[in-house]
């Protein structure tokens, strides 16, 4: 009887509500993440921890958009080919938005998901916000 | 198990969950269970979708068809006529130099075209809700708020975000609405109704280096046919003579002639704009130009020839952001346009570019439209364009998806309440008289039209603004 219980927790766990990271703009139009630490999560998570994930994520998509020595050659032979050879790699920018899924499916697992937290890849929402989404904390016991 | 809209959450292992991506999960179905549908069907914007989404173009595709038409004529007539004769009296690196511009333009002026320019995805509507109270938290309890602005500090100066009422976000700096297309699109340059799209972030590249090309391909034609006539008129034979053996000389030159000094003067006005590292949109605004009297400098620039162009035309290339491709998961509806699919929108049923369609609707003339209708009459769910010609610059993989899929959609146009004041047109057209020809009209931040009726009816207001842009030089 208790396992058919938890087991219908665990199916259906309540989404109690979303917080959204807005986009930090004080650095221009590259795409970077307010780190301050939302009021919602206080009683959930560290606030040390939290602005560790923002400030890796922030790192990932400056190295994303970085304006380099590769990036200049990239350009260069892509201008040269009338940028045709888009449609057959995978360009810079990709490449770290794959490590950035990677990144944030890590730290679901190790950091957010135990504690009820899920956060959402930014680039589902368009690069606009990181969402939160706080479930019930029916497993704990909490009862909110 | 009912937990479809917690599909991130695996419910056998909630302290380790996965964040598996939408396609994986039980997918958004039509009315039949059949099909699978992906998010292009159900885009907000105005827009055109080809092969099954991986195509884009605005919906009004304006004198694309022109543009493509002129420049293939003109090469057509430059291979047939001019490079045989200069083939034999000069050389025969003519037609391979033509050739290669010809094919340079050619690619870059389709990727242009069929490019997503950098158009952001509408909030959800928790995002919105979120927004919303936010605004509200700020004390302002009238009902209607002045059009909402956020400041923010960047490199020193204080920049003013609008909020976008259809998008319902704060627009990032730099980001327009484009009333022809309905979307906001970042880095806005301007819409561009000789490439059917929108200029934006991530086709500018593309663009600029459409009009360098295509400016040297006009020179390069002009200059051959030129000196092909006056090899041809040498010997006291004459001009009228040599346009007889030649007539389509005749044309090209034309053609040549009345386009290179527009075409020379918009990539010199574009290489300004890339130099200083400006938009169109905001050149023509004149937003740092100090009118008000301060001190304003374009906070974006890097004070640096050199790194401008660079971080314009070499930054690596942006992702497209609307996932058009995707799968849409179920239960969702559509973007944040608060209309049930379902359900036609009464409200536009009565304009004449769009056609309304309800999923099942949609699923019918996917599978039994002819792949040759051109027009949308009023009423019908949907129509299709041919795809062949799309596909012969781009990789589309020849699937049984592309023959029964492969056609233009159109989209309803979500309408919103009109809820602000209609903003004064921004007449200033810049001072260079080559860019007028380009026209770009970003500026509407709320896109509501003096000219409509009913402020719902926004397509009526985009009729009259595309027969504007027909007219125009």
């Amino acid at each position: 009887m208790a396992e058919t219980h938890s087991l219908q927790d665990l199916q259906q766990p309540a989404v109690s509500s979303k917080v959204f990271v807005q986009r930090d703009y004080s650095s221009g139009t590259i795409c970077k993440f307010q780190t301050k630490f939302p009021s919602e999560l206080e009683s959930r998570m560290d606030k040390q921890q939290f602005e560790e994930t923002m400030q890796t994520l922030n790192n990932l998509y400056a190295e994303a958009e970085k304006l380099g020595g590769k990036s200049y050659l990239e350009g260069c032979l892509a201008c040269l080919t009338a940028y045709t050879i888009f449609l057959c790699m995978e360009t810079h920018y990709e490449k770290v938005l794959k490590k950035i899924a990677k990144y944030i499916k890590d730290q679901n697992e190790k950091i957010y998901a135990p504690r009820g937290l899920l956060l959402t890849d930014p680039i589902e929402r368009g690069l606009r916000v990181v969402e939160i989404t706080i479930f019930e904390d029916r497993n704990i016991g909490s009862g909110r | 198990m009912k937990s479809r809209e917690y599909q991130q959450i695996d419910p056998k292992a909630l302290p380790t969950p996965t964040q598996t991506p939408p396609s994986h999960q039980h997918q958004a179905v039509g009315d039949d269970g059949r099909t699978p549908r992906r998010k292009w069907e159900v885009f907000p914007g105005k827009n055109r979708f080809f092969c099954d989404g991986r195509i884009m173009m605005a919906r009004q595709s304006g004198v694309f068809p022109l543009t493509l038409g002129l420049i293939l004529v003109t090469s057509g007539l430059f291979f047939i006529f001019d490079c045989p004769f200069l083939v034999k009296h000069l050389t025969s690196c003519i037609p391979a130099i033509g050739g290669v511009l010809f094919v340079f333009v050619l690619i870059t002026l389709l990727q242009t075209s069929f490019t997503d320019p950098g158009i952001l995805p509408r909030a959800t509507p928790e995002e919105a809700a979120d927004i919303e109270r936010q605004i509200d938290d700020t004390g302002n309890t009238s009902y209607r708020p002045p059009p909402r602005t956020k400041e923010v500090l960047i490199n020193q100066q204080v920049i003013k975000l609008k909020y976008c009422f259809t998008c319902k976000m704060f627009r990032p700096p730099r980001t327009s609405h484009c009333s022809l297309c309905d979307n906001c699109v970042e880095r806005f340059d301007h819409h561009c109704p000789w490439v059917g799209n929108c200029v934006g972030k991530r086709n500018y590249r593309f663009f600029y280096t459409f009009i360098v090309s295509l400016s040297f391909l006009t020179a390069f034609i002009f200059g051959c046919v030129t000196t092909h006539l006056a090899l041809r008129a040498k010997g006291g034979k004459g001009l009228m003579f040599a346009l007889q053996e030649s007539p389509g000389s005749a044309v090209e030159l034309a053609i040549c002639f009345f386009s290179v000094w527009s075409i020379l003067g918009l990539s010199g006005f574009h290489t300004y704009l890339v130099a200083s590292n400006l938009t169109t949109n905001e050149d023509i605004k004149g937003s740092w130009s100090g009118k008000s009297g301060e001190a304003v400098t374009n906070p974006y620039s890097h004070k640096n020839i050199f790194i401008n162009c660079c971080s314009v035309l070499c930054v690596p290339m942006p992702p497209s952001l609307i996932d058009r491709r995707g799968f849409l998961p179920a239960d969702e509806p559509a973007q944040t346009s608060g209309v049930d699919l379902e359900l036609p929108n009464p409200n536009t049923k009565s304009d004449i570019n769009v056609c309304v369609q309800g999923p099942k609707g949609l699923l019918e003339s996917a599978a039994l439209t002819p792949l040759l209708a051109t027009s949308c009459p009023q009423g019908k769910p949907q129509t299709a364009l041919p795809c062949p010609e799309n596909t012969s610059a781009l990789n589309s993989d020849p699937s049984l998806e592309l023959s029964q899929r492969c056609g233009g959609t159109h989209h309803n146009s979500k309408t919103y309440g009109s809820t602000s004041p209609p903003l004064p047109t921004k007449g200033r057209l810049h001072k260079h008289k080559r860019a007028s020809s380009h026209t770009p009209r970003p500026t509407f931040d709320d896109h509501v039209s003096p000219s409509s009726h009913d402020g719902n009816h926004r397509s009526t207001a985009r009729g009259h603004r595309g027969a504007k842009f027909a007219t125009l030089q």
